[in-house]
């Protein structure tokens, strides 16, 4: 659609603006616009900086430090990136998913409940909504959680408590709010005990209400603005996710499902240690970041979106009563079609809130949280794929172990990887429909990071190369030469050399 | 009637033959982590350095003796003591975050109660070797501290002699005591009391990392000070 924007003949003779950083991002991203004499756009890229150097780096480590290693990549969903690896380690003590025992699935459960409740509230009330509630073009210093408290004090304190809590579930099972221990290798290290249990019961109905209302208001905002709503850097694209083998939302584990713009279903209910038959990733000139496609479809037309609107369009259902609801509204919306609107992620994402609070409540009230076996083992094995819906979308990881149990080879699709084409496209769009031959205004430039933060890209997680440690990274295309190199000094300055 | 010495105004008692260190035992926290009760002492890292009479030493191998004068907990000396924890850190590649042996941890936990916050001094980030040859044990040499506690360990109550230290000053680094040079070649198994002493994350039983939840762990609710008071006498810090 607007794949001739993606590179331009002349690209030498044009003006080059550059917003940089993308503000309120958790990381760090760069836009390029090429623009021509007539300051039309003729150009568009989504930079993120990403060096692949993390794979490398867990190189050479012993597997069962991958759940506790892996958590830095990411500053927002470490538990995420802890219950892939730990998903994956599993399989390396010879326990697949369905041998996990009871006990611990459970507290796992908890525990990723926990996480995506505190991302989205996080990335709703704190990056978005001041966009949301102000309009995308309101002036700078409206636009943040500290206006929306001032202006809106119930829904401010409501995004801030929501998000307390998943910090909550996520420090009473692991121990720590963020970076803590947990899943391990067969199982998880501890139960909960009674009165963890009891504290987080006593405010878990609150939180439900608190999720109802945060759904009825994006609603409102939603329908209220259409069809700016609707189309904005809209794409219709495929969208892939997990769900359990009923087609119910998954978030922990199920089988991969596909489905393409028109609702058809591609892949159903695919074991996820096979998704190398089904997903490829394409290397790109300009980027480290690399392009994950359906092979099925090949390069061009085999992107796919990921996340909170991948999975709430093409599950059948979700199994708690009050998001189902919630669900079965956003799909009327769209007449039962899925629905392809980009801001459309923030109504799925607080579906999704709503029901991680829901399913909250459930585990607090089952009684194998509590205790029972934690930790189970089974024959050694090579190799380990854990997948999981963390709150970007679908997460791999991919490990190899020799043995003497050192990890040999890592392999990891991050959610925001998933959505990289995606990205582009919308910027793209954004780029083509909103700003060319206008003059540049900050709050049209803001356009473009209001579509970018729709996807909830976490940079940081692509890119976080472990605080100012001297590494160098090298970047291997998919024939496995070495195309570039990178060092970054202990003064965090980089230096590019070509190899 | 027993002889005394006096750590920082405090009356010690103490015995003929005993170190300074060894009076104070479950009296007063001398801080330590090349000493170990068990074992002869090596006086290597000198973190219980204390001033007697005046003069520096080193309280896990100088003799007590009467009407000794020992200052210990003094700002100065905390203040050179976080300075040689601080040139440990940067020596070696301590990434406490992603350790499976923070909580449990002596480097980190005489670190924590000397209220040292950050490196102050900058990254060696030298290049060393993970050894996990041997079924059961590993060594990730980027840990250790070289406080040859496993080589007395070996030695003294194995009766082998599985670790040595080789080279010096900054080329000083652990060797193990078999053809290959590789720990699946020696003669240690994971029962070794070589197995389980290293203080810091060096030398690891495999695959129990992480077991042991956050708040559990040795160090989680105590300050080093406190836990080794309390096992001066029995397994000491273990
Ligand atoms: S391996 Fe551990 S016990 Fe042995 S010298 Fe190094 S720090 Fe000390
Ligand atoms: S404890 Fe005395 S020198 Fe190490």
């Amino acid at each position: 659609m607007y794949e001739h924007l993606e590179t331009a003949e002349n690209a030498a003779q044009l003006k080059r603006v550059v917003i940089d950083p993308v503000s309120r991002v958790e990381g760090h991203g760069k836009v390029t616009l090429l623009l021509d004499e007539n300051n039309k756009v003729q150009q568009a890229r989504l930079h993120i900086v990403e060096f692949r150097g993390f794979e490398r780096f867990i190189q050479g480590r012993p597997y069962w430090e991958l759940p506790v290693l892996v958590q830095r990549l990411c500053g927002i969903c470490p538990v995420s990136h802890h219950l892939a690896a730990a998903k994956a380690i599993d399989q390396l003590v010879g326990v697949d998913p369905e041998n996990l025992p009871v006990s611990a699935d459970k507290l796992r459960r908890l525990l990723h409940f926990g996480q995506v409740m505190q991302s989205h509230a996080l990335h709703f009330f704190h990056l978005s909504s001041p966009d949301l509630l102000f309009g995308f073009e309101s002036e700078q210093n409206k636009r943040s959680i500290i206006a929306v408290l001032a202006a809106f004090p119930d829904i401010g304190v409501q995004g801030v408590k929501l998000r307390k809590y998943g910090q909550e579930v996520i420090r009473m099972v692991s121990g720590k709010r963020i970076h803590g221990s947990g899943a391990i290798a067969g199982g998880i290290n501890k139960a909960l005990t009674p009165a963890e249990r009891d504290y987080l019961l006593q405010d878990i109905e609150q939180m439900i209400a608190w999720a109802q209302g945060a759904v009825a208001l994006i609603q409102k905002v939603h329908c209220s603005n259409l069809p700016y709503y609707d189309e904005f850097a809209g794409l219709r694209s495929n969208y892939l996710s997990l769900t359990k083998p009923n087609g119910a939302l998954e978030l922990y584990h199920g089988g991969i499902r596909v489905k393409n713009a028109e609702g058809g279903t591609l892949l159903d209910n695919i074991d996820y240690c096979q998704y190398n038959q089904y997903i490829h990733e394409e290397v790109r000139s300009w980027t480290y970041m690399k392009f994950p496609y359906l092979l099925s479809l090949g390069k061009e037309a085999g992107w796919y979106r990921v996340g909170p609107l991948a999975r709430v369009n093409i599950c059948d259902y979700i199994d708690t009563p009050l998001a189902e609801a919630a669900r079965v509204e956003f799909k009327a919306h769209s007449q039962e079609a899925l629905v392809h609107s980009t801001l459309a992620f923030h109504w799925a994402r607080l579906i999704e809130v709503l029901h991680c609070a829901e399913s909250i409540e459930r585990l607090l009230h089952d009684p194998a949280i509590l205790g029972g076996e934690l930790v189970t083992k089974g024959e050694k094995r090579y190799e380990g794929i854990g997948v999981i819906e963390a709150p970007r979308g679908t997460l791999f990881h991919h490990y190899q172990v020799d043995e003497n149990d050192i990890v040999t080879k890592a392999n990891l699709i991050v959610s925001t990887t998933s959505n990289n084409m995606a990205m582009n496209e919308s910027v793209r769009q954004v780029a083509a429909e909103y700003l060319s031959g206008q003059e540049l205004t900050e709050p049209l430039l803001n356009n473009i990071e209001v579509a970018i933060r729709a996807y909830d890209p976490c940079l940081s997680c692509a890119t976080h190369a472990v605080g100012k440690m001297p590494l160098q990274l090298e970047l291997i295309n998919a024939q496995g030469d070495v195309v570039a190199k990178l060092l970054k000094h202990d003064t965090g300055e980089f230096e590019r050399i070509h190899g | 009637m027993s002889k005394t010495l006096s750590i920082d105004g405090q009356e010690i008692p103490f015995e003929d033959g005993q170190t300074i260190m060894q009076a104070a035992a479950a009296n007063v926290y001398i801080p330590h982590l090349c000493h170990h009760p068990e074992f002869t002492p090596h006086g290597s890292c000198k973190l219980c350095t204390v001033k007697v009479n005046g003069r520096n030493c080193s309280a896990c191998t100088f003799p007590a003796a009467e009407g000794q004068e020992v200052l210990n907990n003094t700002t100065d000396i905390n203040a050179d003591r976080k300075k040689i924890t601080q040139m440990l850190f940067v020596e070696g590649n301590h990434f406490c975050p992603s350790c499976e042996k923070t909580g449990n941890c002596q480097l980190q936990a005489v670190a924590y109660h000397l209220n040292m916050l950050d490196n102050h001094f900058p990254l060696f980030y030298p290049q060393r070797e993970l050894d996990a040859s041997h079924p059961d044990v590993l060594i990730d040499h980027n840990r250790c501290i070289f406080c040859t506690l496993c080589v007395r360990a070996s030695q003294e109550q194995d009766g082998k002699d599985v670790f040595a230290l080789s080279g010096r000053g900054i080329t000083k680094h652990l060797i193990v005591n078999a053809p290959s040079g590789k720990l699946k070649d020696s003669a240690l198994v994971a029962d070794d009391r070589a197995a389980h002493i290293c203080p810091t994350g060096a030398i690891l039983i495999k695959r129990t990392g992480y077991t042991i939840p956050i708040g559990q762990r040795l160090y989680d609710h105590h300050d080093i000070s406190d836990v080794s008071l309390a096992t001066a006498e029995t397994q000491h810090d273990q």
